[in-house]
């Protein structure tokens, strides 16, 4: 694989932009059908120029624009904002009060980061294969919560680039949704609370609510493979005070006094699971588990309307890798390291190219550069990732043409 | 919300006033007054509402809300003031006009900022739940259909096919009791409130709400109106400043609710940097004093450390060049450089100065806006140590700072009871070794400010020379205890007229 060099950036970007972006779903998609006027119109991105430049407030007339703009500016980052009450660009011309955003996928954010106090494999923005365990989990949890307990249909679930996942959730209904709804959602999402001052951070009380115990089963069968395996949480005497902090003091000093003799991680589980049988009714067991696999949601970038998240198909500036979608039927497959990089597709694209070129010389085809190439992904690896943002379009287009029948049958009833 | 008369006024004047104006002792606000009312009287309603806003407030920090005591203790306080307080007595025109008129005149005051908003809010909400809370089966009925909130109740193989979660997602229900309530089948929106702490039970984007739950549904309602109205309210608000009889009135009943904003800075310039470790022990509250050491310790703090901490800072007196200085000489000992610092921090702290974005000069947090909104996550030191630590931990910080086991029992015991600022006050007490700090604590600024009085013996920060200012001479003409929360209004006009209104604020 071609090695990322930020520095490249300048030379890489307008051939990605040009030929690989996927301006035609990336359109269909904030267009959303063209049902409400100017939706596009109204819509804010925000690019990331060289030098940490941000430019906000941009909009455009169309999909078409957009792609223009992003083909000049090559920016190292676009953002996606929400839909205004006018047109983004214009905002400096309408009454300050009355410019305000008005709807906006609500979007979530998880990030490797808030998990440092648990996972001992990496720090920060680094990842590794062992802890992305925890991106899938958090997934598996908060894609369960908003189907089915939420009654939501299109999420797109993305891969930050770097060390994370975003999700957008675009249903007509909750693109809508108030900032106050957007923050009850996550509340409710929410069972890892406190920070560097609290020590135990997942309490459960009786009766344990259905998100609750849905929620669980969802995490138990990663546990053992990720955290007593792949964590080695109960290793060292170092890794299990960290865990043996979260049970009622009686069993605490037990454990303390019985770990050293077992072999590992799984045979010291086993006996705290043993313990905390016997003193029911307590949730130490679970609330371990969840303290240590519980996706972790940055409430900041779900509030807020007018929070601005990195663009699916944007380059991450740091890692060069691209931010793609993630295929949930093969959620346990995905592999953050196999994600290409833009310096890898370009690389892809030349030796396509070249082939091609010799098969042009065998036709003795003289014509210089082709005007324009939509489907040149379809060379690279990224052509898998942009096929399921294509479904995920024609998933929302299709619940849309239904929604219309359905009122067109209504109105011909009578 | 419109602020010209209307036609319809004159029927309303014409006698038959008591008829179908208020039908409920309770509403939802949502049709402003249209009737003349004279400035004495726009006057005295305001300023009695927010006498009973306050004792609202008061009463929700020093009482369980919804218990006998607090109950017994609103209703006085109702009655004294001639608000309506039992829905049951019928004749109550003129309450139930002082009720609604002097909200509409409170909502002008307090659309002005989100903290404004924030706190009338809040304070609203606790008075409208008591309300309702006291209003009979019968009436609460009556009151559902007024605002339209009657939802389809679930039917009973609906309910016996859910029956494990619904009991699993209602606490304080007993196994038997989900079959003989009623279940209500409400969309999320209205819910907002109930499930956020998961108290319901979400199946595809409804809440299965119990017969008990639904002052929660009415309560969220009311809140929805009330906020969308006061953005509403906020547009207007120039038309109704240009008048200036109101425009002083108004900007002084909005300065009254927490005493200062602490964004007036007396002290600009009089800190200097070396003394900040110093200060942080004797005079900050255990919030910054927390945010501080984090601060020397990892050489980071992450946004929302650097915003709580960073305009407490400002409002002691820092200025902008000394926050740069203070805040990057601590960053570039740890990862960032001093490149990165200048394009990546820089900016916001002259945000936070109103210098860059949309120039807000930005007020430092009370102490309910700590408590309330963005609680700490991994990583992050700020927040109300009182609210967002675990007790042991607590304890621990505690005795480390010396203080004696009887005081952190006291405290840990108010913050067992969910008392996080009375606990906060009496570390106030136990660390400046006072038995009646005299004053109610609200603001991080206000401890500093009260600490430092003490300090230097009653007296402003010691180090200032001379303040030829003549507000401050107004200040030391007052009654000494009062400088904490004398709104710093700048209409000199409004100041005298409403001393009255200062010596309530100030008493408590």
């Amino acid at each position: 694989m071609a090695g990322f060099e930020p520095g490249s950036l300048p030379d890489l970007l307008p051939l990605y932009y040009r030929r690989l972006f996927p301006h035609g779903p990336y359109g269909r998609w904030l267009s959303y059908g063209g049902v409400v006027k100017n939706y596009f119109q109204r819509r804010e991105f925000s690019f990331t120029l060289r030098d940490d430049i941000y430019v906000r407030y941009q909009s455009f007339n169309s999909p078409q624009e957009l792609e223009k703009e992003m083909q000049k500016m090559n920016p190292y980052k676009i953002d996606v904002g929400a839909v205004y009450s006018h047109r983004p660009s214009q905002c400096n011309t309408v009454h300050r009060g009355a410019f305000q955003a008005q709807e906006k996928e609500l979007v979530f954010d998880i990030d490797m980061t808030d998990y440092d106090d648990v996972r001992s494999c990496c720090s920060s923005a680094e990842i590794c294969s062992k802890c992305w365990t925890l991106m899938t989990i958090a997934i598996r949890v908060i894609d369960r919560a908003l189907v089915e307990d939420f009654g939501v249909k299109h999420r797109l679930w993305v891969y930050s680039g770097r060390r994370g996942v975003h999700c957008w959730v675009c249903d007509d209904a909750v693109r809508k949704w108030s900032s106050a709804m957007r923050s009850a959602t996550v509340e409710y999402l929410t069972l890892v609370k406190g920070g560097s001052e609290t020590v135990k951070k997942v309490n459960l009380t009786d009766p344990i609510h259905p998100f609750i115990s849905n929620s669980l089963s969802l995490v138990e069968p990663y546990f053992e493979e990720y955290a007593l395996v792949g964590q080695d949480i109960l290793g060292s005497n170092e890794s299990w005070e960290k865990v043996v902090a979260l049970v009622p003091e009686h069993i605490l000093r037990l454990l303390l006094r019985e770990f050293p003799k077992k072999r590992d991680s799984l045979q010291r589980w086993e006996l705290l699971k043993n313990k905390m049988d016997k003193c029911r009714p307590s949730h130490a067991e679970s609330e371990i588990m969840l303290q240590f696999c519980f996706p972790r949601l940055d409430i900041n970038v779900s509030k807020g309307v007018s929070h601005l998240l990195k663009s699916p198909f944007s380059v991450h500036p740091k890692t060069g890798r691209v931010s793609v979608p993630i295929d949930l039927q093969k959620l346990d497959q995905f592999d953050p390291f196999a994600v290409p990089t833009i310096s890898r597709l370009c690389s892809e694209l030349d030796t396509a190219h070249e082939e091609e070129e010799e098969d042009g010389e065998k036709e003795n085809e003289a014509e210089p550069v082709p005007k324009r190439r939509t489907r040149d992904y379809k060379k690279t690896s990224l052509a898998p990732y942009v096929r399921v943002f294509e479904r995920f379009v024609e998933e929302m287009d299709k619940s849309r043409k239904g929604e219309l029948l359905r009122k067109s049958d209504l109105q011909g009833d009578f | 919300m419109e602020f010209s008369r209307e036609k319809r006024l004159k029927g309303r004047l014409a006698g038959d006033r008591r008829g179908d104006l208020y039908p409920h002792s309770l509403q939802f606000y949502l049709q402003p007054p249209t009737e003349n009312i004279s400035l004495a009287e726009f006057e005295n309603f305001a300023i009695d509402r927010l006498k009973l806003l306050k004792v609202v407030e008061n009463l929700g920090v020093s009482y369980v809300k919804g218990s006998d005591e607090y109950k017994s203790r609103l209703e006085r306080e109702i009655r004294k003031l001639k608000f309506p307080y039992k829905a049951l007595v019928e004749d109550d025109y003129d309450a139930r006009r002082k009720d609604h008129i002097s909200h509409f005149i409170l909502r002008l005051a307090y659309c002005q900022s989100e903290d404004l908003r924030r706190w009338f809010i809040q304070q609203e909400m606790d008075l409208f739940r008591y309300r309702f809370n006291a209003l009979t089966g019968d009436l609460v009925e009556k009151f559902l259909k007024y605002v339209n909130l009657s939802y389809g109740a679930i039917s009973k193989e609906v309910k016996e096919k859910f029956a494990v979660q619904l009991r699993n997602s209602t606490p304080g229900l007993g196994g038997a009791k989900v079959e003989e309530l009623e279940f209500y089948k409400v969309p999320l929106q209205d819910a907002m409130d109930l499930f956020r702490v998961r108290r319901v039970y979400l199946l595809n984007g409804f809440a299965y709400v119990p017969h008990t739950d639904i002052v929660a549904i009415v309560l969220n309602n009311y809140r929805t109106k009330l906020s969308k109205a006061l953005a509403l309210t906020a547009r207007s608000l120039p038309a109704v400043q240009s008048d200036e009889r109101l425009q002083p009135l108004l900007n002084h009943l909005s300065h009254s609710y927490v005493g200062p904003d602490y964004s007036i800075q007396k002290n600009v310039g009089k800190i200097s940097l070396e003394h900040i470790d110093a200060l942080s022990v004797k005079s900050f509250p255990l919030c910054m004093r927390q945010l501080n050491k984090a601060l020397r310790d990892n050489h980071h703090l992450r946004h929302g450390g650097r915003m709580q901490y960073g305009l407490f800072l400002k409002g002691i007196g820092l200025t902008l060049e000394q926050a740069l200085q203070f805040w990057k000489s601590e960053f570039i000992k740890g990862k960032v450089d001093a490149d990165k610092f200048d394009k990546g921090y820089a900016y916001s702290i002259r945000h936070n100065y109103g210098k860059e974005g949309k120039r807000t000069d930005y007020t430092p947090f009370s102490c309910m806006k700590i408590i309330l909104s963005n609680p700490p996550s991994q990583g992050d030191y700020h927040g109300c140590p009182f609210r967002h630590s675990d007790p042991e931990l607590l304890k621990q910080k505690l005795q480390s700072y010396k203080i004696p086991p009887t005081g952190i029992t006291q405290v840990l015991e108010l913050v067992k009871g969910m008392h996080y600022q009375l606990a906060c006050q009496k570390y106030f007490q136990l660390t400046h070794d006072v038995d009646d700090i005299g004053f109610s604590l609200n603001h991080p600024n206000q401890y500093f400010a009260e600490s430092q009085k003490l300090l230097s013996g009653g007296r402003e920060v010691k180090k200032e020379p001379s303040e030829p200012e003549s507000s401050q001479q107004k200040l030391s003409s007052q009654k000494r205890t009062n400088s904490c929360s004398i709104p710093t209004s700048s209409n000199t006009e409004a100041d005298t007229e409403l001393e009255g209104l200062d010596a309530y604020f100030t008493e408590d």
